[in-house]
């Protein structure tokens, strides 16, 4: 079982989180066009990366906040958490 | 009665208190402290069970967790459990053992006959022979085989035990109180770090038990004795016997099994069978020890051949003799203390040594004391039938090849030894890559993957004094860097024996035209005859020879076999040991109970049970409740002998007819707030809401971002910047999700907070054409007109001194209202309402009538927003703003969603209109058409429609509205059904939605 380190409440156990997939993929804006190949690649195109990967996880059973983890695929190492606000390096 | 093996003084055990048990129905008795084993060799008993393949009489072969052979059927303290191994479980008053795996007896198996035929069942036996005829899997090979395959019987009986769960945090956790371990926890705690030391036997002190060492002038056994009171002493120190750690997982969490109380005659209520220890270590020191591995040769599953350690084992610590004639087989000089204590013993062994003559202490010790040792010697065949009765020895010429000479020696046990084998199975779970150590023939530990540091034999150093110095030195550096505390602890004095070099010899040549079985897996019937096969039929990597023979896939994890197997695999192919590689340690390392993982989740605290505060009420008025979530919704009012199908008929037509109160507590409610709450909302939902006026509600459908629906309910605009969103009970959980992400994540500059108030609101409503006169009695004070509270209309008033919110919203399709009170007040409203709406005939409702209510109305819900449908599926496309933006509107464009024959929602009734047809039928043209026949569409939801009394359904199906007028059939192979069926419109009662305004 993971131990995520939540930028709010500090390190919790996995089974308090729930998964929210790629923190990279950004939302197409609200009210501006957007092409097709854009907004698909938006709602289904996703890299399924061996290694670093930057992905959100919900803090659902605590401060219900998102927040984002980096983790490694292959080993499950996370490197680094954040606020959904803050850059990962 | 007497115990013919067990020595007058020798052991560990209480001999004051006697316990009585029995084997195969036999009595016998042995002492406080005994095993299932060490208490059957006492008596002299060996045969204990029979093999999984061949059904050969096995015996046991260790006296801990490696052991293969020995796995009983045990009941004790009220259950049955298979699997047990004898070597482990100890003694209880009154426990009763079986053999498994045999029939009629262990003594008289008739599928020992496999054994005779055993030319049938070689590696791959089942895989090439099974395949073919294949119609005959099912009927005859599948049950064969399980019939033969079954090791012991799971009890049906249901489990009154308790089994608990602990989640637990520690600076160091130790894993094994041998040697390495006491020093590693000890240095650690006198650090002052936070300590866990966890033993998986009885007894604390590993090998320290059954070695002839002095530490600072203590015999290992009490030196153990002394540190281990010292760590229980220290606050900071937990220290548990009976408990394995058998997993290592991500983060450096170890599951740990406790063995609580099998051992204890009575116990209170409360404790708990065994105990599951989740343990978040921030360190953790592997001292898990070795295992001797034997060494190969014929019939080496004679019961009577044992591990020589494990020989030790059973006089030193339980003053029992595995035999009084025994032979020692061994590579190395550590069976060389086990022949010296039968010597101890007056008992007189021969030593078969495959070393050439040559001197270390202990050879010179056995010679002194004049001990048979036999150089360049080994164990060719073991005979005896059901126990070893002699041995063909051999003496082996210079290639160890083939023999000089061969005789037979009586003998009635042989002890072998093959050298040790560090347990890795915790590093290697942790992710750390074990690397192949030439000088030990074994796998030690490699480069750190987690925060785990091997230390003392299961990291390769078989002596105390390095294994003494590994753990002080680790367990004080690791704790250390924690604690930022270092206490200097002297390294004590120790006084052990040297031991030579091993021989790299593992598995004895046999003599021309003999052809015994040389078991390498005992367990799993596995030997070098079928390793042979595996590679001479193509298998090269481990893994694949490993799961085409089996070899170390049964429950011990092929703790004896896995290194034999390889160097095989390794002689056979020409590769050295490290390039064959070794296959992956799982978890757990030894067989768990499924109680224990379970632990209390069971029966009522599986899962939280959410109650709604009129539940009592429900309760005495004869509700049926059913599951939704975690929720317990009443179903329907049972009144005398009524079914579900006439209760919720009843339910549903008064309110048709009259008026009905439905507990609608479990909607998911969210409060939204903030300047930016309608720009939000029109955001979220698909039609439009910046101009929604204060004190109205909206039906509002929200999509996910690829187009599908959600989601649907009502929101209230309760004041200025104030918002009050319903949602399904299914999907409450994840919209307040949904909404926190885009919040959070997408557009962090709207001003807007979402909180879940499900619970902090008790809900009713009131449907029904007598709904509004109801209502009116309700709020004697309140203007509930339809021109005051028109439909979508809302007002906050006071409900018999209670504050209220009244929402004129309608799931029913009548005309309808829901009162929301605060939680506390809940009941209070029910039972108001109950007592207001007699005169009007009001009678409360369950979860089916609403469901006949909606699905006669055409009102869509989760059978129809499965997931799979977008808005013009549902005959919602006018909820679709084109002016606006909103979360999944750019997918709605796809081509896909614009097909028109794309599967729509329609009404279907049976042409009878008679025949209730079955929720999930297929509708096909024809009922008769050859498999697979072409499926049109599927059935959601299905009633009985209390206004046209007679069964309707809706379904979605292909080409939608323009089928209406068609007849199909709607086939439900399930309940074995064919109805013949005519589309109508989904809108079956009301279709202008008069009832709702009026
Ligand atoms: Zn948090």
């Amino acid at each position: 079982m993971l131990y995520i380190k939540c930028p709010y409440c500090g390190l919790r156990a996995q089974k308090e989180f729930s998964y929210g997939g790629d923190a990279t993929v950004k939302r197409p804006n609200i009210n501006e066009e957007v092409s097709t190949e854009d907004w698909d690649n938006f709602v289904y195109m996703r890299k399924s990366p061996r290694g670093k990967h930057v992905e959100l996880w919900q803090h659902i059973a605590g401060c219900r906040q998102w927040i984002k983890v980096q983790r490694d695929t292959a080993t499950h190492e996370i490197f680094q958490t954040a606020k959904v606000t803050e850059e990962i390096r | 009665m007497s115990q013919p093996f067990r020595l007058n003084k020798e052991g560990l055990i209480n001999r004051n208190k006697k316990i009585s048990f029995t084997f195969n129905g036999k009595k016998l008795f042995g002492y406080e402290g005994d095993t299932i084993a060490s208490a059957l060799i006492a008596n002299g008993i060996h045969l204990v069970g029979r093999s999984f393949k061949y059904h050969r009489p096995r015996g046991f072969f260790g006296a801990g967790v490696e052991e293969p052979n020995a796995k009983l059927q045990v009941e004790f303290n009220g259950h049955s459990e298979p699997n047990v191994n004898a070597t482990e479980m100890e003694l209880v008053e009154g426990l009763s053992a079986t053999s498994q795996n045999c029939w009629p007896s262990v003594n008289f198996d008739i599928g020992a006959i496999n054994n005779f035929l055993k030319m049938f069942f070689p590696a791959g036996f089942y895989y090439k022979t099974f395949m073919w005829p294949k119609s005959f899997w099912y009927k005859i090979y599948e049950p064969f085989i399980r019939k033969a395959a079954g090791l012991g019987v799971a009890s049906i009986e249901k489990d009154k035990e308790r089994y608990e769960h602990k989640f637990e945090y520690c600076d160091l956790l130790v894993t094994g109180s041998g040697p390495s371990g006491l020093s590693s926890a000890y240095a650690a705690a006198k650090n002052g770090a936070k300590v866990i030391l966890a033993e998986d036997k009885p007894r604390f002190g590993g090998t320290l038990l059954t070695d002839d060492v002095s530490i600072d002038n203590l015999s290992g056994k009490d030196w153990a004795e002394k540190i281990i009171s010292e760590l229980k002493s220290m606050p900071n120190v937990t220290v548990k016997n009976r408990s394995q750690v058998f997993g290592y997982y991500d983060h450096n969490m170890l599951v740990m099994f406790e063995r609580v109380s099998d051992h204890l005659e009575k116990k209170s209520k409360f404790t708990p069978r065994q105990r599951l220890w989740y343990i978040r270590a921030k360190e953790t020191i592997l001292s898990t020890g070795s295992i001797e591995r034997p060494i190969v040769f014929g019939n080496n599953d004679t019961p009577g051949i044992f591990l020589s350690a494990a020989a030790k084992e059973y006089m030193k610590v339980y003053g029992v003799l595995v035999g009084k004639k025994p032979l020692i087989f061994t590579n190395n000089d550590s069976a060389y203390e086990t022949a010296l204590e039968f010597k101890k013993n007056n008992v007189e062994p021969i030593i078969l040594d495959t070393r050439e003559e040559h001197s270390s202490e202990l050879i010179d010790e056995a010679k002194s004391k004049g001990i048979d040792i036999r150089f360049s010697h080994g164990v060719i065949v073991a005979n005896g039938y059901k126990k070893v009765k002699s041995a063909k020895i051999g003496k082996l010429n210079k290639d160890k090849n083939s023999f000089e000479k061969i005789e037979t020696v009586e003998c009635d046990c042989i002890c072998v030894s093959g050298f040790w084998t560090p347990s890795v199975h915790l590093a290697s779970q942790s992710g750390n890559k074990l690397k192949y150590e030439e000088k030990i023939d074994a796998f030690i530990p490699d480069k750190k993957k987690q925060h785990e540091t091997s230390v003392g034999a299961a990291n390769g150093s078989f002596t105390l004094e390095e294994s003494l110095k590994n753990g002080f030195e680790n367990g004080s550096n690791l704790s250390a860097k924690i604690t930022d505390t270092k206490t200097e602890i002297a390294i004590p004095n120790v006084n052990e024996k040297k031991y030579g070099a091993h021989d790299k010899f593992w598995c004895m040549p046999l003599p021309k035209n003999e052809n015994p079985k040389r078991f390498v897996d005992f367990q799993n019937d596995v030997s070098v005859s079928d390793i042979e096969i595996a590679l001479r039929e193509g298998y090269r990597s481990i893994e694949h020879v490993k799961r085409y023979t089996t070899l170390g896939m049964a429950t011990d994890q092929g703790r004896t076999s896995n290194l034999n197997g390889l160097q095989l695999v390794s002689n056979i192919e020409n590769k050295i040991v490290p390039e064959v590689g070794h296959t992956t340690f799982r978890p757990p390392f030894t067989p768990i109970t499924i109680g224990t993982i379970v632990g209390r989740e069971v029966g009522m605290e599986y899962l939280p049970t959410r109650k709604t505060p009129m539940h009592e009420w429900h309760e005495k008025n004869n509700a049926v409740f059913v599951d939704a979530g975690a929720w317990k919704r009443p179903r329907y009012y049972k009144e005398g002998n009524e079914t579900l199908f006439e209760a919720s008929k009843r339910e549903a037509k008064n309110v048709r007819e009259n008026v009905g109160i439905c507990d609608v507590t479990t909607l998911g409610k969210i409060d939204i707030k903030g300047p930016d709450a309608a720009e939000f909302l029109n955001r979220v939902y698909t039609n439009a809401w910046m101009k929604l006026p204060i004190g109205k509600a909206r039906y509002g459908l929200m999509l996910r971002e690829d187009g599908i629906v959600m989601d649907d309910g009502t929101t209230t605009r309760i004041s200025e910047n104030h918002y009050h969103m319903t949602t399904t009970t299914a999907q409450a959980a994840n919209v307040l999700s949904h909404l926190e992400y885009y919040l959070q994540i997408v557009w962090p500059e709207l001003n807007v907070n979402v909180v879940s108030t499900t619970e902090q609101w008790a809900g009713a409503a009131i449907a029904g054409p007598k709904s509004r006169d109801m209502l009116s009695k309700l709020y004697p004070d309140l203007d509930v007109s339809n021109e005051a509270l028109p439909f979508m209309g809302y007002k906050e008033a006071e409900f018999f001194g209670v504050p209220s919110r009244i929402f004129r919203i309608s799931f029913s399709g009548e005309l309808a209202y829901e009162i929301n009170v605060k939680s506390d007040h809940g009941m209070f409203m029910w039972e108001k309402m109950m007592e207001v709406g007699k005169e009007f005939g009001n009678q409360p409702y369950g979860t089916e009538a609403l469901s006949t209510l909606r699905i006669e109305m055409g009102h869509v819900a989760g059978p129809e927003l499965d997931g799979r449908t977008i808005p013009s599926d549902v005959s919602l496309n006018g909820l679709v703003s084109k002016k606006k933006d909103f979360i999944g509107k750019n997918s709605l464009g796809r081509e896909a969603f614009n097909v028109e024959s794309r599967q729509k929602i329609v009404g279907l009734i049976p042409i009878d209109r008679k025949s209730s047809i079955p929720e999930g039928s297929h509708i096909v043209q024809d009922q008769n058409a050859k498999l697979p026949n072409p499926k049109l569409g599927h059935v959601s939801s299905s009633c009985w429609s209390v206004e046209n009394n007679n069964p309707f359904s809706l379904a979605i199906m292909k080409d939608g509205k323009n089928m209406i007028g068609k007849k199909f059939f709607a086939v439900s192979p399930l309940k074995n059904k064919s109805i013949e069926v005519e589309v109508i419109s989904s809108h079956y009662v009301d279709p202008e939605g008069k009832r709702v305004r009026s």
